[in-house]
């Protein structure tokens, strides 16, 4: 069976140690992740954990279940209508052609976040496939420095 | 009432009307320990090892069908109490493990006794607790029974830093569980039961597949009842074993890589498993793509993890089995015509008579599989029969004419060597009124040999039959079959006095070559009421059979053939 893609978000309670157990069931099991993000949600006890995962949908299926399994666990959603972002930080050097990065990452929802003497720092928030892009297209400007945020997620 | 963390955990574990707890202490859980030496709710059993503790406590639980109640202190008390907990996650045994932890203070800084308890707990336990304050232990402890014991039954580990169990707060002990992330699914989804009874009616050769969760759901009464009404033949797990009685005649027998012939072919040839409370373990399965291949699947289990995790599930209903079954026995009434199913049994039947379930007493040494034998005939139901893990397991499993669930005590997922007699010891503290037998090998029996001391402290009569083979039995036989007879490191020639042994903890022992001699043994040892080693010399070269090889299908099996092995 071919590999699929999967956003998986799960929602916890805010308590001591939670992300080892979602960590840990992700090692022990032999599961796949690609990015991992997770924040309190406000104004409530829980906390959400937005998972890019890749397997087998009897693979997807079963880390749905065993992630259901965890005490602190109060709900997985994993459902491909999800609005899907990511945040990426890239500092290049100053030196660089500054109005080609700057047009550059205005066409992938972005802006200057910082200059200093040496670099300037962009960022970027775009659906994960067009961060790829942007990530693609930047690479002639030399990048000293790419941070990428994980893909956060909600349902349509 | 304002008390210390310590008191606390002897008020709740009273409050869970717990009479029995299994233990060794140390400096982490010393305040408990104090309190302990002070109240008379429950008795304390020191054991000899950790390990021991949890394993005793797991029988005790398994007997009793009550959650198994274990204390240690930390660090080396904690890790040696670590294969106790991974027995008890992999055969879903309700347990409440509660372990010292240094000071708050000096948790992360490399303390003496200190290790990362909860850490090393996560992957084996149902769920854990660090207790950081007094005020939250009431509730843990609360919840710790009740996830112990509630949904899929497993261990919980509850670690109390030692300034923690001396803090004092005010103690009410809750008297509900409200835990909003975790709410267990016991009721099945009564249209799915409705499609599954349909789907077995219109089935020709439907086949039950009784796992342990109806023992730990307390349902073998009403599965007896649904296996009667239907008049469906079933096979048992290693787990099941004691579900259907053994003279049940719809019992085909045990499944899986030593089940028997008739049982792994009815499984092969069935057109509907009906899986209760079974998890399609390897061991049973074999080849997963041959694995009831002509055959739909009616999965009934409370952990959805377990439904379609392996074998795709036609029918799955997430639920309490009791519930479930009891629900189709009023819809089988109706729709399913006992009688119809006689070509199928006769077909089970053939396969029976074809290669039955046997051994050959063709050498001048006892066979195992006969001493298994004649503690069923002379002991019967009056036995609670637990193992350690190898051949004697497997034969105990083949062999014993069990008559009742929780009659059975053995390590089934984990396969624990050293799990046997610390088990028996727990078993025979649950139901005194049964002789508690350890079928053991020459291997595992030195695993927790330690344990005829508490035996003679507690007076808790266990007897072990030890197998004696001289060998690793069930690895020697994966040699002789798969490794061209090379027996590394198997060869156990070199032995202990099991007599000498036996009596110098205050135990007796016998040394046994002839059946008399068994018969005579096995008399005395009930007789005089103390820890017994009944050291059986067997049969050196008995192989299990009948064996589906590792990764093999079903119905490929070895089977017995009467002749010596060279």
């Amino acid at each position: 069976m071919a590999d699929e893609r999967r956003v998986i978000s799960v929602i916890v309670a805010n308590e001591a140690s939670v992300l080892s157990r979602i960590a840990g069931l992700f090692s022990a099991r032999g599961y796949n992740v690609v990015s991992l993000t997770v924040a309190p949600i406000p104004d409530t006890e829980y906390s959400r954990f937005t998972i890019v995962t890749k397997g087998s949908v009897r693979v997807i299926e079963q880390i749905t279940k065993q992630l259901h399994k965890l005490i602190p666990v109060l709900r997985v959603s994993e459902t491909e209508e999800m609005i899907e972002k990511e945040m990426v930080m890239v500092k290049f050097p100053i030196t660089e052609n500054l109005s080609d990065i700057s047009v550059l990452s205005n066409a992938y929802n972005g802006k200057i976040a910082n200059v200093g003497t040496d670099t300037i720092v962009v960022m970027v928030a775009d659906e994960p496939k067009r961060v790829e892009h942007f990530l693609t297209a930047i690479k002639r400007y030399h990048p000293i420095e790419i941070v990428r945020g994980g893909t956060v997620a909600v349902e349509r | 009432m304002q008390i210390s963390g310590a008191q606390m955990v002897i008020e709740a574990l009273i409050a869970e009307n717990v009479n029995t707890v299994f233990g060794y202490p140390g400096g982490a859980i010393m305040n408990v320990y104090d309190e302990i030496y002070k109240q008379d709710g429950f008795e304390h059993i020191l054991t000899r090892h950790e390990q021991a503790a949890i394993h005793a406590a797991e029988g005790y639980s398994k007997v009793t069908g009550k959650v198994g109640v274990a204390m240690i202190t930390s660090g080396p008390g904690f890790t040696n109490a670590v294969t106790g907990l991974a027995d008890a996650y992999m055969d879903s045994i309700p347990m409440v493990v509660i372990s010292g932890q240094v000071p708050m203070s000096l948790i992360g800084t490399d303390g003496f006794q200190e290790i990362d308890a909860v850490g090393i707990s996560r992957s084996c336990t149902k769920h854990n607790y660090l207790v950081t304050d007094a005020k939250d232990l009431p509730r843990v402890l609360k919840e710790a029974f009740y996830i112990a014991s509630s949904g899929r039954p497993g261990p919980v580990h509850v670690d109390i830093p030692k300034d923690v169990t001396a803090q004092i707060e005010e103690f009410v002990y809750p008297e509900t569980v409200s835990i909003p992330t975790y709410k267990p699914h016991t009721k099945g989804n009564k249209r799915q039961i409705k499609k599954a009874i349909d789907a077995i009616a219109s089935a020709k050769r439907p086949l039950f597949y009784l796992g342990g969760g109806i023992i730990n759901s307390n349902a073998a009464d009403e599965v007896r009842k649904l296996v009667k009404m239907t008049g469906i033949p079933a096979v048992e797990t290693f787990m099941a074993r004691g579900t259907l009685h053994h003279e049940d005649p719809l019992l085909i027998s045990m499944l899986g890589m030593h089940g028997s012939y008739a049982a792994n072919m009815a499984m092969s040839e069935t057109d509907m498993v009906i899986a209760l409370g079974a998890r399609f373990d390897d061991r049973v399965t074999g080849k997963l793509s041959e694995f009831a291949k002509h055959a739909g699947v009616i999965h009934v289990d409370i952990d959805p993890a377990s439904i379609s995790k392996l074998v795709n599930a036609d029918y799955p209903i997430v639920g309490d089995i009791k519930g479930v079954v009891l629900e189709m026995i009023e819809l089988a009434k109706e729709k399913i015509d006992a009688e119809s199913y006689t070509p199928w049994l006769e077909t089970v039947e053939h396969f029976d008579k074809l290669h039955p379930l046997q051994y050959f007493e063709d050498t001048d040494r006892l066979k195992p599989q006969w001493c298994i034998e004649r503690v069923g005939e002379l002991l019967g139901d009056d036995a609670n029969i637990s193992t350690d893990v190898g051949q004697h397991q497997m034969w105990t499993a083949q062999f014993y004419p069990f008559s009742r669930p929780r009659q059975f005590i053995s390590s089934g997922g984990l396969g624990t060597m050293g799990f046997g007699f610390p088990a028996a010891l727990g078993v025979k503290r649950g139901a005194m009124d049964k002789v508690s037998i350890n079928f053991t090998g020459d291997g595992s029996i030195l695993m927790n040999i330690q344990e005829l001391m508490t035996a003679v402290e507690k007076k808790l009569p266990v007897i072990n039959i030890i197998l004696n083979n001289n060998y690793l039995g069930m690895v020697r036989q994966w040699q002789t079959l798969f490794y061209d007879k090379r027996h590394a490191e198997t060869d156990l020639s070199v032995q202990p006095d099991f007599v000498m042994l036996a009596q110098s903890f205050g135990g007796v022992g016998y040394v046994v070559r002839t059946k008399d001699e068994f018969d005579a043994a096995l008399k005395d040892a009930i007789e005089k009421n103390v820890v017994a080693l009944i050291d059986v010399k067997v049969e050196r070269l008995e192989n299990v059979l009948p064996m589906v090889p590792s990764g093999g299908s079903l119905f490929n099996m070895m089977l017995l053939e009467q002749k010596k092995e060279s």
